[in-house]
């Protein structure tokens, strides 16, 4: 069995400028500090990327959006990282925002192979605009389409060498979203144990999913 | 007794045994500080929890609220991934959602994510929640901070959720909204139905049956 674990300097150069990028994490909590340090070390341009927000009070993303690595942010919430307002209001960075559960769906739906979905969420509001609305049994319903990336990056408290994940609490969040939904899933795990040691019930990502994982750096 | 705690305290006697809760942020969260004593309700967390408690002993930095502060997990809690905390929230298997609000108006409609211009930050699982939920309480103080009314005939900032709200509690009045309108059901203690009027621009009815607030502070 091989082991999908790399080095901190094969990180880098695993992402393009004006990929498109997932990320696990919410408010910061589960998104992997390490991999967006050498995300910026890369000195990537022109990124794409998709997440529940863009950090703090846990940096989260957040070094990428004050570096200016990124053109484009698929979002539910920017209000704790004012530079992602200040960017979004100067014109230099586009900002969609969707909300949560839509988001998280929308993420979902993209790696479960579906072609979209229904939701009563934001029927009769600004987000309904442009999209198309379906009435279901006498209720009315957004069709949203689904998302994809070339990258996601994932947090995991333990993983094995072959790519079983753990999460811990509530630093799940999107993380096992993003890790179905692209096509190159890299892991910062805390913990790398031997195949075998995380039991089959307990895995929470399963490794076929999951193609390079990294040792958690010390923060 | 300040407008939070009056809020809080009577948002408190909207809660019962056994009830599922997802509590926004700010005067929302204070709420389980007024429930009766032995009385059991599990907190809904919309970052992947059932079962939030209070911070006991050292945070985890893996686990915080919605607010992203460090908090803590009651005995049997369960954590999941984002899809499926939604899918709680949507599928109706939360029993009351608290939110705070910035107008509300006579036909159940909710305005609480943006101000265009001047507030955007995005509206996070507030779209969801308001929709899912199987009852929704806006719990804000009466009037904005100029004194101008915020409840209204019809909303004028962009909305979170058309026809969603069922009661409104502020630390005035106790109103309930159906499809007929609102009805003042409660005032506080000092407050009549009259003075309620005057901070208010919405249509509607007094309740026979009006009382005051009890309130247990």
């Amino acid at each position: 069995m091989s082991s999908k674990v790399i080095d901190w300097a094969e990180v880098g150069p695993l992402f393009r400028d004006g990929m498109t990028v997932m990320f696990g994490g919410f408010m910061g909590i589960g998104t992997p500090a390490g991999i967006v340090q050498s995300m910026c070390d890369a000195d990537l341009k022109d990124l794409t990327l998709i997440g529940n927000d863009s950090g703090v009070p846990t940096p989260g993303v957040a070094p990428l959006i004050a570096q200016r690595r990124v053109k484009k942010l698929l979002a539910s919430h920017i209000g704790t990282n004012p530079e992602t307002g200040k960017q979004m209001i100067a014109g230099e960075l586009e900002v969609e925002l969707n909300p949560q559960g839509t988001l998280a769906e929308r993420i979902r739906a993209g790696g479960a192979g579906l072609g979209g979905f229904l939701t009563p969420t934001g029927v009769g509001t600004i987000v309904e605009e442009g999209k198309t609305k379906l009435n279901v049994n006498g209720r009315d319903y957004l069709l949203e389409l689904p998302l994809r990336a070339d990258i996601a990056i994932v947090k995991a408290k333990r993983a094995d060498t072959m790519g079983n994940l753990v999460y811990e609490l509530s630093a799940r969040n999107f993380n096992p979203l993003v890790a179905l939904a692209a096509e190159i899933v890299v892991v910062e795990a805390d913990e790398i144990v031997e195949p075998g040691t995380i039991p089959p019930d307990q895995v929470m990502t399963p490794a076929a999913l999951v193609t390079h994982i990294v040792p958690a750096r010390r923060q | 007794m300040d407008a939070k705690t009056i809020i809080a305290s009577r948002v408190a006697q909207e809660l019962k045994e056994g009830y599922v809760v997802n509590l926004g942020i700010g005067t929302p969260t204070l709420v389980p500080n007024y429930l009766p004593e032995g009385m059991q309700i599990t907190l809904q967390s919309e970052n992947g929890f059932l079962g939030m408690g209070p911070l006991a002993g050292e945070p985890n930095s893996n686990l915080v609220n919605a607010g992203g502060q460090h908090c803590g997990l009651q005995p049997g809690a369960s954590t999941f991934d984002s899809a499926f905390s939604f899918a709680l929230i949507r599928g109706g298997h939360v029993d009351l959602t608290v939110l705070g609000g910035l107008e509300v108006d006579q036909e159940g409609n909710l305005a609480n994510w943006m101000v265009p211009g001047k507030m955007v930050p995005g509206m996070g699982g507030a779209m969801d929640l308001v929709t899912g939920a199987r009852q929704v309480i806006v719990a804000m103080e009466h009037c904005t901070r100029k004194g101008e009314p915020k409840i209204l005939k019809r909303c004028s900032l962009p909305l979170t959720a058309c026809d969603c709200v069922d009661t409104i509690v502020t630390e005035l009045a106790v109103f309930r909204r159906d499809k007929a309108g609102l009805t003042l059901v409660e005032t506080a203690p000092g407050v009549t139905a009259d003075m309620v009027r005057e901070k208010t621009a919405a249509d509607f009815v007094v309740s026979p049956d009006l009382k005051t607030m009890h309130l247990n502070a």
